[in-house]
């Protein structure tokens, strides 16, 4: 599980409070992630969080076959383009782990699911509609 | 051209390679460094630099009995290699160490006195990829390629060829791990491992080491080996996360590697005799075509497929059979390094006929640092 830093807590209080929190810079607005309390194309120290729309597409992924504590393969290790800009790191759900149901470029909107008192993680799944 | 060229004149790799269960990490890291050191003539004491990675310097100058007055523990993953070159070659320049020594050595395999690597859970691997069930490069050098594929319209048995046309440089080499010939079919219906991956497309895991003495060209006809010049290098890094490369079609550390190299060498793509890709995943060899500028976008796998890279093409690549067919004990920097070495020696066991530039090309931490080395026989 992951281990906030003071630097990233904003990031999961969004997800334990079901928003999926980004980061812009007040000088050049940039929308950027991984969070870090300064912007990584100018340096200002100027940012605010905000919340995000939750939507995204596909970007890349693979389906992973081998056996890992906590997941069932196959499943997808996924990597996300969010439309505010940034990609993350993710797990597709509410969709068959195949190549011919996760298609790059598809739609997908966020959902959250709790993973213990501390840390909720984002997931996507394809966008309804 | 330059004025104050660096050589490699030591070069060789641990006795055995493959499975090595009569030693330990830093073992395997002393048996090629003694190889190397015999290989050239030397002994510790004539050592005055030293670089590693894995190991730490300090642990390597106290079991080896050097008293270095420079030392470079840059450690990146795989290409780290390329970088002690790179750095050792400016320190010779600049007077810091006449002869270093670069060591590697990784029981892979047998994992004997391996040192673990943990992803921290508060890294920002930890927190922002590590929970999505990533298990180790398998799983992860491999999740920007999809959209490679698809933004080029590269298949699966393009990518697969790659791996067929490895196999048969290792064929000709005996200390190739993998030595029988495979089909493209043979790949695609290997075990799946992290679609689209399968087992032929990943590279070995095995137990070795290797070791390189570099000194001053003027030094160099000293020694009785044949001096292989450096003619230029290159490194750079882009990010430790995967999913925040840049592109992900193309590598950013490879694009500012490669060039920085084929600038100071003052040479282009179409001088290059032979090349070596570090290949941990069969689509390494595919960037590296296209990032250090071989190939235009998106046409390094039907350059490949069209057996350009195999025996008998134009373009000879990891000739050793590569870390796919050859041996890969984790950091496979080092093993690129060897065999250009011997093709620029001319003993290679595929040896290239009249090779006089040969460029090594090495990827670290998956995509996360690059180093680009450019070597001849010839002198600058």
């Amino acid at each position: 599980m992951p281990a906030p830093t003071p630097e990233t807590q904003g990031f999961w209080d969004g997800a334990n409070a079901g928003e999926l929190r980004l980061q812009r810079c007040d000088s050049c607005g940039k929308n950027y992630f991984p969070p870090r309390p300064f912007c990584p194309v100018c340096a200002s120290r100027k940012v605010s969080w905000f919340k995000a729309s939750g939507k995204a597409v596909l970007w890349s992924y693979v389906i992973h076959h081998r056996p890992v504590p906590g997941f069932k393969p196959p499943y997808a290790i996924a990597v996300v383009q969010l439309a505010e800009g940034p990609r993350m790191m993710t797990n597709i759900v509410a969709c068959e782990q195949t190549p011919e149901a996760l298609q790059l470029d598809m739609e997908l909107e966020v959902v959250f699911e709790k993973q213990n008192d501390t840390i909720t993680l984002p997931f996507f799944r394809p966008a309804k509609g | 051209m330059r004025g104050n060229a660096v050589t490699v004149v030591g070069a060789a790799e641990t006795t055995k390679l493959g499975v090595i269960p009569d030693l330990s990490q830093i073992g395997l890291h002393a048996d090629a460094a003694l190889n190397a050191m015999a290989d050239c003539g030397l002994r510790p004491k004539d050592i005055d630099g030293i670089a590693t990675a894995g190991e730490t310097p300090v642990q390597l100058a106290h079991y080896l009995g050097i008293t270095p007055t420079w030392v470079d523990g840059t450690s990146v993953g795989g290409c780290s290699f390329m970088i002690h070159v790179r750095h050792a070659a400016a320190a010779i320049e600049a007077g810091l160490a006449k002869t270093i020594l670069i060591t590697h050595g990784e029981s892979g395999k047998s994992r004997i006195g391996s040192i673990p690597r943990p992803v921290p859970p508060s890294s920002l691997n930890g927190q922002f990829e590590q929970p999505f069930g990533p298990m180790g490069p398998p799983s992860m050098f491999t999740i920007p390629v999809l959209r490679y594929m698809k933004t080029y319209g590269v298949t699966e048995e393009q990518i697969a060829q790659v791996c067929v046309v490895q196999r048969e440089w290792a064929a000709k080499n005996p200390r190739a791990t993998f030595k029988t010939p495979i089909t493209t079919e043979d790949v695609l219906s290997s075990r799946m491992i992290a679609w689209p991956f399968r087992l032929l497309m990943c590279c070995l895991v095995t137990d070795g080491g290797g070791a390189l003495i570099l000194t001053s060209a003027e030094r160099a006809k000293d020694f009785k080996t044949k001096p292989v010049y450096i003619l230029g290098t290159g490194e750079s890094v882009e990010t430790p996360m995967v999913s925040q490369m840049e592109d992900f079609t193309s590598s950013r550390a490879f694009r500012v590697a490669g060039p920085t190299a084929f600038q100071q060498a003052g040479i282009n793509v179409n001088n290059v005799d032979h090349l070596m890709i570090y290949d941990a995943f069969a689509h390494l060899p595919i960037y590296g075509l296209e990032d250090l500028g071989f190939l235009p976008r998106g046409e390094a796998a039907a350059f490949i497929a069209a057996r350009n890279t195999a025996p008998g093409g134009i373009l000879p690549l990891n000739t050793n059979g590569g870390g796919l067919s050859y041996m890969h004990s984790g950091m496979y920097g080092m093993y690129a390094l060897q065999e250009s070495v011997r093709q620029m020696r001319g003993t290679a066991a595929a040896q290239v006929p009249n090779a006089r530039i040969s460029v090594c090309h090495g990827v670290g931490g998956m995509f996360a640092a690059s180093g680009t080395i450019i070597f001849s026989n010839q002198e600058p």
